[in-house]
């Protein structure tokens, strides 16, 4: 690195900059074009600096909606996402989004300010142990202690946060740091020993997989979110045709496989297809990718595919034995191993296999009972936004049974569509995600289903939409409960509604005139088209509150800790 | 079982609380842990004890292999190796059971290191049974003080840093 210094002041482009410059400079150089973030004491220069910059910041109104967007970012573009807060209460509320990041494996940088180097450890004014609190939920975090460290520090950030399994990082910036000078000079490489992900799959290993499919009689392909953030859904598909199996995905790999395709078998797990979950329960083989076998997925870990043979590949070695013993075990990245992979498997047919699971979804398909009131049954609310974004659109959501019903009825067929907090389950991630992507993709419709519960933690975005006429539509599926704990204490504790009822609701239509943002209200079904549409064709962000049948339940379902067999809700089948 | 292992880290502030955090978070149980620069100075030696089966002392590997500030970890438990723990030991003592305790001393090629009217302090090393053994023998004496690192670890033979179960191998299976 010294001699890099020493070339680059020979081509005379080391230039003496202030701290707070060379961040705004690093983040350019990065390629970093957009930031969310909102100001503060310790990152005065910082947004000094930024004033004139070249880089477009965007204002929210809650540092938490900061990194959700830009995990939102991150997650529709592939591109790592960018939150910038001051220090103490500022990079606290940062927390909750930078676990979303965490256990979904998204990249964002995080940059916190802090109080002065010589105040750090005295309990100063809006001091927070940023680093030690963030140490759990990052990939990895640095506090600066030197000015000189900027650059490099910034330039290894991003590096951490998009190579291999991907993740957030925080970056603590003392405010002193940036008022002192340096040489600047933008890093081309990094130097981290410490940090060498394995890319290609074990030759060996790849053999074996392959042989094992050509082997199996019951194949099944269960694949994650790691198919998407290392862009594999091509090569997924190449080999799901060319050995015709079945593809089920998790929440989290949503659209890293067609749900409209014959071999789709759509989602599995808690609150998957019957036909996924039996695919799993009767396969000889499960070829999982870029998966972590999370209980919600495998139910109680003995019945999750008892008579199969496993390959697991994940560029994480550490997810590879975690939950389940496997097989065949191959660390690399889904791409590159799915690659070999598909070069070394044969051409198979349809098989006796396939027609049974063809059978199953055409026994068992999603379904659900419209008693024919009028009322707006939540599963054809998603059936009609699927209609009127003809599947195309870029659909966050929040947390619950909403959630659970975009999972199961909007049959996403490209990824980095679908956002959503799968790890942490994070109720108010959806709205500010949505901005994020919305802010990533000009040119694609964003939407963000959420809940009546969930939109209320963070509604306090509606004025950063407003404000910046960011396009994003939110559909409220308003069904006046906190629904999903509605659901669990409707099963599992004899119906008493314990702190879940919310029919004390604003009204969601003046909230949102309140801010600026069109609203729209239905409580009918034959109302519900054509207002999702005049959403639509506003040019900017529109609020629509969906009055649903407040009772339903999100089926089918394996009970917790329940084993992938025993799924409730298939009565009248 | 118990298993011994050996990690270079970068000599940086916090690799220490990265690890110990990395340790509660996943609730693996640290037996012991010593850390000390290399011959190089920016980089550290952890040895660290742990108990858990293979399956648990896998994973432990495999996530402590994950921390940016680690460049290698390697089981040691079944290498041969050279271990060894210090104990600082303070006996009560008085005219009548001295010369016994310095015999002890003697036998284990321990030192006493300060002496009282009332007490001496024995230094002791060797390997964990060593020490144990020492530790047993003083006891009826009344053992007034104790301060026992934990133990270090140094593979035999001219390998230097790298042996049979390091996780560039096993990440690579
Ligand atoms: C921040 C946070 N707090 C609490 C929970 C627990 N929780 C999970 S779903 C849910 C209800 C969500 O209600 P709503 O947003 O109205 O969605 P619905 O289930 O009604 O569709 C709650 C409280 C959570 N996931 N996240
Ligand atoms: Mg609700």
């Amino acid at each position: 690195m010294a001699t890099e210094l020493a070339a680059a002041r020979e081509r005379d482009k080391a230039r003496v900059l202030k701290g707070a410059e060379a961040f705004v400079q690093a983040l350019i150089d990065e390629g970093v074009t957009t930031i969310f973030g909102l100001p503060g004491g310790a990152v005065l220069p910082i947004y000094d600096a930024l004033y004139n910059a070249d880089i477009q910041h965007i204002l929210v109104r809650h540092e938490q909606a900061a990194a959700h967007a830009a995990d939102g970012y991150a997650r529709s573009s592939g591109r790592p996402g960018v939150c910038l807060t001051t220090s103490g209460p500022g990079a606290t509320n940062l927390v909750t989004g930078i676990a979303t990041a965490w256990m979904d494996s998204v990249p964002v940088v995080a940059f916190t300010g802090n109080v002065a180097r010589s105040l750090i450890g005295r309990d100063a004014f809006q001091e927070a142990d940023i680093t030690g609190i963030t140490l759990p939920i990052t990939k990895h975090n640095f506090l600066v202690r030197s000015v000189q460290d900027l650059p490099r520090i910034i330039k290894e950030a991003f590096h951490i946060a998009t190579t291999g399994r991907p993740g957030p990082v925080l970056v603590d910036l003392p405010r002193d740091i940036c008022g002192e000078e340096l040489e600047y000079y933008y890093p081309s490489e990094v130097e981290l020993p410490g940090f060498k992900p394995t890319f290609e799959g074990h030759v060996r290993q790849v053999l074996e997989a392959a042989r094992a499919i050509a082997a199996a009689k019951r194949p099944v392909l269960y694949v994650g979110g790691g198919v998407i953030s290392s862009g594999a859904h091509r090569e997924l598909m190449e080999l799901a045709t060319k050995a015709n199996i079945p593809v089920t995905t998790t929440l989290m790999g949503l659209g890293a496989f067609p749900g409209t395709h014959p071999l789709s078998l759509g989602m599995l797990g808690m609150h998957g297809t019957v036909y996924a979950n039996w695919a799993i329960c009767n396969c000889d083989l499960l070829i999982a990718v870029g998966v972590r076998f999370d209980d919600r997925v495998t139910g109680r870990l003995e019945g999750f595919a008892p008579e199969a043979k496993i390959i697991h590949i994940d560029i994480d070695p550490a997810e590879i034995g975690k939950n389940v013993g496997v097989d065949i075990p191959i660390v690399g990245d889904c791409k590159a191993v799915l690659q070999a992979l598909v070069e070394k498997t044969r051409e198979k047919k349809e098989t006796a296999w396939l027609a049974k699971v063809h059978e199953w979804k055409e026994k068992y398909p999603l379904r659900y009972d419209d008693p024919g009131t009028g009322e707006v049954m939540p599963q054809r609310l998603v059936e009609e936004i699927y209609a009127v974004t003809k599947g195309q659109a870029i659909m966050a959501s929040d947390v619950g049974q909403h959630q659970m019903w975009l999972a199961q009825y909007y049959k996403f067929d490209e990824p980095r569509r679908h956002l959503s907090s799968g790890g942490l389950g994070t109720m108010g991630f959806g709205f500010p995600a949505a901005i994020g992507a919305a802010v990533a993709n000009p040119d694609r419709e964003v939407w963000c289903l959420s809940g009546d519960g969930s939109f209320q933690m963070n509604a306090q975005e509606l004025i950063t939409v407003a404000g910046y006429k960011i396009p994003v539509k939110v559909v409220i599926c308003n069904n006046s409960y906190l629904g999903m704990v509605r659901q669990w204490q409707s099963m599992f504790y004899g119906k008493r509604y314990s702190q879940s009822d919310l029919s004390h609701n604003p009204d969601f239509v003046k909230l949102a005139e309140a801010h600026g943002v069109p609203a729209f209200r239905v409580t009918r079904v034959d109302e519900l088209r054509e207002t999702l549409e005049r959403a639509q064709a506003i040019d900017g962000p529109a609020l629509v509150d969906v009055r649903v049948s407040r009772e339903a339940d999100v089926l089918p379902m394996v009970p917790a800790g329940a084993a992938l067999k025993d799924m409730i809700g298939l009565e009248g089948r | 079982m118990k298993h011994t292992l050996s990690v270079l880290v970068h000599n940086r502030s916090g690799v220490l609380v990265r690890i110990a955090g990395l340790f509660s978070r996943r609730g693996y149980n640290i037996e012991s842990i010593a850390v000390g620069v290399t011959e190089d100075p920016d980089i550290s030696r952890m040895t660290i004890v742990v108990e858990g089966d293979e399956a648990i002392v896998e994973q432990i590997i495999k996530n402590v292999h994950k921390l940016i500030d680690v460049l290698r970890v390697s089981n040691i438990t079944s290498e041969d190796v050279v271990d060894r723990e210090l104990a600082l030991i303070k006996v009560a003592t008085d005219s009548h059971n001295r010369s016994e305790i310095l015999q002890i001393v003697d036998i284990f090629r321990a030192r006493i290191v300060d002496v009282s009217d009332r007490s001496v302090i024995v230094e002791v090393t060797g390997n964990e049974g060593k020490v144990d053994a020492m530790v047993q023998l003083l006891r009826p004496y009344g053992i007034k003080e104790m301060a026992r690192t934990g133990k270090i670890a140094m593979v035999r033979g001219a390998k230097q840093r790298a042996n049979a179960s390091d996780t560039g191998r096993a990440a690579a299976r």
